[in-house]
């Protein structure tokens, strides 16, 4: 076997190379001449465009670049991050390794580990922002560990999410609390559920979510799917699934598309409950109209998924300088506060806040909560993310079971 | 220099299309050196087949396009058959005719709000004459059939064809013939039908497989109204050529070329039908026919196309309502609240849609005049008479699937670095642009009389000065025609614009498609109807611009009007009128 010789002994040295340059490379560079070189630069960031709150938050993020660093910030409106993954390494295969389409990338699980596994990120250098000091790593570990997978400095933490319902009172008093009274009141009440069809981002949380509920034995889920009898460890999810599909909303033969599209479902009240990866969701989209404001919040009994997004740099991004400004401001006390505001997004803060200089910490403290939003307290245990190759794994197969037609 | 511009069209028009094609064949038996893979194999194919209900989305693409393609071509020569000659005919024409401006996802965005079980149609109807107080669980949109998807193609079909039904005519001299055939003892309809439809239909042919190709090959609508479990093909395919897992690409290159196949075949198959309804005619026409007993079919025929006229305009009505509605919720008929809250909060990005939508829309229709009235006037200088084929050579954007080479297309303008540029962007949208400007524009350029140039020439005047103050004055009404048609086709372009556009790029088409995804009616409401206004805009200043510029030469206005309609008027309107300097139309 002598090639896999030889791959080891490249790994090594690849290593050694790192541990010697890397260093010197980040080090060697003062924050401040990354500022001074960010001036002028443009900063292409490829984020989900869906949500009209979240658009005006970048928006607002864009005019403070502006006007602090002189950095333009366009905001390419994905429909779907793996769109913006697809389009850079289109640009690797076509050899483009600099002045790339894409500088900043809104970005977590599967996307991050793929792009992480084939090279596509620029870094590290998360450690070198200014403001990374004040993100809380100790205490919400997955700030540096994105779905089982270390982040290594390759992309910094924006926003906390974790996985809850939303239920209009007008139509169900009290929601469910555990995954089989959930399956009771779905069959009790056919038409009033369905969850976003995966590969949307939310229906195939939705899938880990249960299955994380339904599994003998969790810590096998922190495994490649590879590693484990996939098959076996899901059977409880897929028996769940076929119980509960003939009474979903349109008998399970079609699924709304998207989180937001679920969100719609609710406010026309052809459902009773929606779900969404950020707890202050429904008292954005109360606060916007979007949804009547009976609508509240819920999770489960043994707790809910929670993670943490992030923003990354592509290895050939045009703007790499501006990106890390751009990307240290998102981290700063101030836009943290400011997108933790329900009327503004509602996404919660990666940072410290106790840690946090008091007058900074005010900024926080006097944020409203929301009319739909719960505590921290009420919120409930957060459950860790599954290894993220069982993402496209659920997917795949839930295609085979209920999207190939009957 | 003029005989250069059929080349230059054809380069520009059919180069991304053997380019992109070649781009996507390649890759679909595993040859993409760029990503390391650089042997030839079946493995693509292999895992197309392999692909759940991989034989429904083929089953979806190919029965609702062709079915839907059936039904608008049974709609709008049912209306031409049935309402012949009436004021009917005219009034409601006048009507389907701006729909033919509207973009597919406009409609489909108007229908989905209509038809959904909280759609405005249960709302007007709820709670008084159906008893909900909540909406039904009843599955009409995204129904596993695709009879929503059929029935949006449909409406958008039928003005299209309809549209074409009244250029064909306009060609035949159809009102003597049908009058010749009711003098023969035949009812109207059925005088239309034996005489005036196998005339026209031999110019509706290509039309019709443009529609066929289309349908079967249409993503934005599908993603708004088709059935998700599983997609149509088309839909799939983009899903597969946007996946970051490499091999994914090579698999969405093998569906691709299967999108070509399915659509040859729904087209080959209407070819075979086609003959088959051309010999059973024949043997009904042995027989003797005058229609006797045609009231009865006339009415639910004539009936159809305006239905779907009436549809589409609640659908587009209702987009204005949301678009302006504060809260509307089930079962109430109208909003509760108004408000300009969507139009006011979407400012910004509407602004930059907008510009980026009409200036595209603007340039790929100005480049695409430029290079018709070229290879009009090398045809017109040099006496050609235009070869039989050109009419499929245009017709070949119109008829390959556009996943077909778009994706090729993308990895190219990729490997050069102009994706998601702008120069990319307007030569994919000119692409499909091109053909439909000239085939709105040489009708009436072929039909101007020689004569005007001719006496323009006798005068001493150099054929770029014959061609820039009496030719182009002449047809400026019709070209500005053309010129609004290639804007709304712009406008309605989405997978060219995701694909050159490359995300960084978006007009108003791929905004509302990208918004329709999200949870706010009210946006969608606004985009949709901005969506709408460019082309009319683009219309109505096609109908006012030249008599605003020719207000002081009414006689010239005369003889365009003329031209742009019908037939020229030299005898009546002497060409002396235009050749004095003061009185020569200034040319925008």
């Amino acid at each position: 076997m002598p090639s896999r010789r030889l791959d080891a002994f490249r790994i090594l040295l690849i290593a050694l190379l790192l541990v010697a340059v890397t260093p010197a490379a980040a080090g060697s560079r003062p924050w401040n001449e990354v500022v001074e070189a960010a001036r002028g630069q443009t900063v292409h960031f490829n984020a989900w465009g869906g949500s009209a709150q979240i658009n005006g938050y970048i928006a607002w993020v864009g005019e403070r670049v502006a006007e602090r660093h002189g950095i333009r910030l366009v905001h390419v409106k994905l429909a779907d991050t793996a769109d913006a993954v697809a389009r850079v390494v289109a640009e690797k295969t076509a050899g483009r390794n600099s002045g790339g389409s894409v500088d900043l990338i809104w970005i977590n699980g599967e996307n991050f580990a793929a792009m992480k596994r084939a090279g596509l990120l620029h870094g590290p250098w998360v450690e070198q922002a200014p403001n990374f000091r004040h993100v809380d790593v100790q205490g919400k570990p997955t700030t540096t560990v994105d779905f089982t997978v270390p982040t290594d400095g390759l992309e910094a933490p924006w926003g906390m999410a974790q996985f809850v319902f939303f239920h209009d009172t007008a139509h169900l008093a009290t929601p469910p609390r555990t995954l089989a009274a959930l399956a009771d009141w779905i069959i009790q009440e056919p038409g009033r559920f369905t969850y976003p069809q995966p590969p949307d981002f939310i229906g195939t949380t939705f899938l880990k979510q249960a299955l994380v509920g339904l599994v003998a034995d969790r810590t096998v889920l922190a495994k490649p799917v590879d590693a484990v009898d996939a098959a076996a460890v899901s059977a409880p999810l897929w028996a769940w699934l076929d119980r509960i599909r003939p009474s979903l909303w349109q008998d399970g033969r079609t699924y709304p598309q998207s989180g937001p599209a679920l969100q719609r479902l609710l406010a026309d009240g052809e459902v009773s409950m929606a779900m969404a990866f950020n707890p202050a969701e429904a008292s954005a989209a109360i606060a916007a109209g979007t949804l009547p404001d009976t609508v509240r919040t819920s999770t489960l009994d043994g707790g809910t998924l929670s993670n943490t997004h992030f923003v990354a740099i592509p290895f050939n991004a045009a703007g790499k300088e501006a990106a890390m400004v751009v990307a240290d401001f998102l981290m700063s006390p101030e836009a943290q506060a400011h997108k933790q505001d329900p009327r503004v997004w509602g996404d919660f803060t990666v940072l410290d806040v106790a840690a946090l200089p008091p007058a900074d910490r005010r900024r926080f403290a006097d944020l409203p909560l929301g009319i739909a939003t719960l505590s921290p307290e009420q919120l409930g245990p957060a459950l860790a993310e599954p290894h993220p190759s069982w993402s496209a794994w659920l997917e795949a197969e839930w295609e085979r079971r209920y999207a190939a037609g009957r | 220099m003029i005989r250069m511009f059929p080349a230059l069209a054809l380069l520009a028009m059919l180069g991304p299309i053997a380019v992109g094609l070649a781009g996507t064949v390649l890759p679909a038996f595993g040859w993409l050196p760029a990503l390391g893979r650089s042997s030839i194999s079946l493995d693509p194919w292999r895992d197309l087949l392999g692909q759940p209900g991989l034989l429904r989305s083929v089953g979806l693409s190919f029965g609702v396009g062709l079915g839907a393609s059936a039904a608008a071509f049974l709609a709008a020569l049912g209306f031409a058959a049935a309402c012949y000659g009436t004021t009917a005919f005219a009034w409601i024409g006048r009507l389907l005719s701006p729909l033919l401006a509207v973009p597919h996802a406009t409609v489909a965005l108007g229908l989905a709000f209509l038809l959904a079980p909280s759609g405005w149609i249960a709302r007007l109807l709820s709670p008084w004459a159906t008893g909900w107080d909540r909406p039904p669980d009843l599955a009409i949109l995204h129904d596993p059939w695709g009879i929503a998807l059929g029935f949006g193609l449909l409406l958008k079909e039928v003005p299209f064809l309809f549209v074409m039904t009244l250029a064909a005519l306009d060609r035949l001299d159809a009102t003597r013939l049908h009058a010749a055939a009711r003098s023969l003892g035949c009812r109207p309809m059925t005088a239309w039908i034996v005489v005036v439809l196998p005339r026209v239909y031999t110019r509706l042919r290509l039309p019709v497989l443009a529609v066929i190709a289309f349908s079967t090959s249409v993503v934005d609508m599908a993603v708004l109204l088709g059935p998700t479990t599983p997609a149509p093909l088309a839909v799939r395919v983009v899903g597969w050529t946007g996946d970051p897992d490499l091999d994914r690409r090579l698999l969405g290159s093998a569906g691709a070329l299967l999108q070509v196949a399915v659509t040859a075949a729904a087209i080959a198959t209407w070819l075979v039908a086609e003959r088959l309804v051309a010999r059973l005619g024949r043997g009904w026409l042995a027989q003797g026919v005058n229609g006797r007993h045609e009231n009865w079919l006339r009415l639910p025929l004539g009936a159809l196309a305006p239905l779907c006229a009436a549809t589409a305009g609640a659908a587009l009505l209702g987009l204005a309502v949301w678009s302006v509605a504060g809260s509307w919720r089930f079962p109430d008929a109208l909003p509760a609240t108004t408000g300009l809250g969507a139009w006011v909060g979407a400012a910004p990005i509407l602004g930059g849609t907008l510009s980026v939508t009409v200036l595209t829309a603007v340039v790929s229709a100005g480049v695409a005049t430029v290079l018709v009235v070229g290879c009009l006037e090398n045809e017109t200088r040099r006496g050609l008479r235009p070869p039989p084929w050109i009419d499929w050579v245009l017709y070949v954007p119109l008829l390959m699937p556009q996943v077909a080479f778009l994706f090729g297309l993308q990895v190219l303008f990729a490997a050069t670095g102009i994706d998601g540029s702008w120069g990319a962007l307007i030569w994919a949208h000119l692409v499909v642009v091109l053909p439909y400007v000239f085939l709105s524009l040489a009708g009436s350029w072929r039909r101007l009389d020689r004569r005007w140039a001719q006496t323009a020439r006798t005068l001493g005047h150099g054929p770029g000065r014959v061609l820039l103050r009496v030719t182009l004055p002449l047809l400026l009404r019709p070209m500005l025609t053309a010129m609004a048609v290639g804007v709304s086709v712009s406008v309605a372009q989405y997978l060219p614009t995701l694909f050159a556009g490359a995300g960084r790029l978006t007009t108003l088409t791929t905004e509302a498609v990208a918004l329709a995804g999200g949870g706010d009616r009210r946006v969608i409401g606004a985009f949709g109807l901005l969506q709408m206004a460019v082309p009319m805009v683009a219309f109505a200043a096609a109908q006012f611009l030249p008599s605003l510029l020719f207000r002081r030469r009414r006689g010239a206005a005369a003889a365009i009007d003329r031209n742009g309609h019908h037939r020229e008027g030299f005898s009546r309107t002497g060409p002396a009128r235009h050749t004095g300097p003061d009185a020569s139309p200034r040319i925008p």
